[in-house]
């Protein structure tokens, strides 16, 4: 299941953990990413709370949580070389991934064609 | 209303995203995006529109550029007298505390003097110059476009349509024409690389930035590069890292002051504020503008308050700029620190985002400038 948020984030759920990361759309408003700071592993979020921050050349952009849980994996590749989350946002750029605390939580969310309609 | 430069139309047509800036409507960056386009100017060239910048003529009523000069020099701590025809300089208006009311470079045009201002400080400028200078001499906004052309590349560039533009040294200012109009070309910039700044009729300044875009070697920059190569090069934005309430010796800009207007010298003082400008040249100032490496990778932007330990309570100074620099591919930053503190090999930090990150101070500019002095 692939959802989306107004942030410009989106999920991908398997069993109860999401993947987490930011749109294509975001990235273009962003531009060049320079630097990303990610959660810590076991951190509890709350929904809505900070969990990363992105940083282009220009300005630094908080990354919320999405929905609320528990981080059990990062993603160090993108804090090595933040550059993939330009060229490969929805895939190899990926953020986190969240185990939900309530899983049916994500049918609050945008699916593709609500969020292609947000950002029109 | 915004306003808009001869230029926006071609910006609109290059795919430029358009953001308010000092009253107009300016490209921040176009679809190649501020990371490469910084890359291409140190690398090949760069076409800017500075057009938002006041161009302001400054003609002595008795007709004496030398008389204009004169006048100028109250309002200046630079030698505009010695400013000989055909030469640019670096200046700044100063107020009576000793502070900074705009920076600014003055071209001798051998019957006048042409200032070139930030664009924010336009009106207030011109009537400061009226006001005091009004008597003697005649003050002159222009509605002319001024383009950038920056970088390693750019002599040969211009070359195409100014074979001559290659005997001009850094800060030489001459009459070109380019594409049939008649235009200032001036060999300085805001990036640390060799380029021009010409200015450039209203009417033609389109033609003559497409003739130099057509080349493969020119891309259009936005500010946003233009921006993150000038912090490279150490140069300072007015309203970020100078203001009315820095002097330029706390500025770092006392290399601008020339001896001749230095106390002992032939023109000393007579300008707004020489009493503390000209004691801290001598005794020095309490505070310097510095060079900021934050460790990692995270930027640390203007407004990250500085302290001494990792664990002090007491402010000790703030971050004035500060981003990515592309070129350095790593965080840099310039701000002011007590000068005890303001020496190269000091580590000092910054609050990012409720942590206190470790902070080289650092010699400026961060990359060697490529200026054609010879």
């Amino acid at each position: 299941m692939l959802k989306y948020t107004e942030e410009h984030e989106w999920l991908k759920l398997e069993g109860d953990v999401a993947t987490v990361g930011i749109t294509q759309h975001a990235t273009e408003l962003l531009g060049d990413i320079v630097f990303v700071q990610l959660p810590d592993i076991g951190a509890k979020l709350a929904k809505g709370g900070g969990a990363a921050v992105v940083e282009s050349v220009k300005a630094a952009s908080d990354v919320f949580a999405p929905l609320a849980g528990e981080v059990v994996e990062v993603n160090q590749a993108i804090a090595e070389d933040p550059a993939i989350v330009n060229t490969d946002p929805q895939g190899a750029g990926w953020f986190f991934k969240l185990r939900l605390e309530d899983a049916k939580a994500m049918d609050g969310l945008m699916d593709e064609a609500a969020y292609k309609k947000l950002i029109e | 209303m915004l306003k808009t430069t001869p230029l926006h139309s071609l910006h609109v047509e290059l795919g430029a995203r358009m953001v308010p800036f000092a009253g107009y409507e300016m490209p921040v960056q176009y679809p190649l995006g501020v990371l490469k386009e910084h890359l291409h100017t140190r690398a090949a060239a760069g076409l800017f529109d500075v057009s938002h910048m006041g161009q302001i003529v400054l003609r002595a009523k008795s007709g004496d550029v030398r008389n204009a000069a004169s006048a100028l020099e109250r309002l200046v701590p630079v030698d505009v007298v010695g400013l000989v025809p055909g030469r640019v300089r670096y200046a700044f208006f100063t107020n009576a505390q000793g502070g900074i009311l705009d920076d600014l470079m003055i071209a001798n045009c051998r019957d006048h003097l042409l200032l070139v201002i930030n664009a924010a400080r336009k009106e207030a400028d011109e009537a400061h110059l009226r006001a005091q200078l009004g008597n003697e001499c005649d003050v002159e906004q222009l509605d002319r476009a001024l383009i950038a052309l920056q970088g390693p590349k750019a002599e040969a560039a211009l070359a195409l349509l100014a074979p001559e533009c290659t005997t001009m040294r850094f800060m030489d200012v001459r009459a070109l024409t380019l594409m049939g109009a008649e235009c200032k070309v001036a060999r300085s910039g805001y990036t640390g690389e060799d380029g021009f700044e010409i200015s450039t009729p209203a009417d033609i300044a389109r033609e003559i930035a497409e003739e130099l875009l057509a080349n493969p070697c020119v891309a259009p920059i936005g500010l946003g590069a233009r921006d993150t190569l000038r912090l490279e090069a150490g140069l300072c934005l007015y309203g970020s890292d100078i203001d009315e309430r820095t002097t330029p010796v706390e500025a770092g800009l006392s290399w601008a002051i020339q001896k001749v207007r230095r106390r002992g010298g032939a023109r000393e003082g007579g300008f707004p504020g020489a009493e503390t400008i000209l004691g801290q040249l001598e005794h020095g100032a309490p505070r310097h503008r510095v060079g900021l490496r934050p460790e990692g990778r995270a930027p640390v932007r203007a407004g990250a308050p500085l302290f001494a330990t990792e664990d002090a309570s007491a402010q000790i100074g703030a971050v004035t700029s500060g981003g990515f620099g592309p070129s350095l591919n790593a965080p840099i930053a310039m701000g002011y620190l007590p000068t005890a503190l303001a020496v190269p090999g000091t580590t000092v930090f910054a609050d990012l985002r409720g942590k206190r990150l470790p902070v080289a101070v650092t010699r400026l500019p961060f990359i060697e400038p490529k200026y054609k002095r010879g």
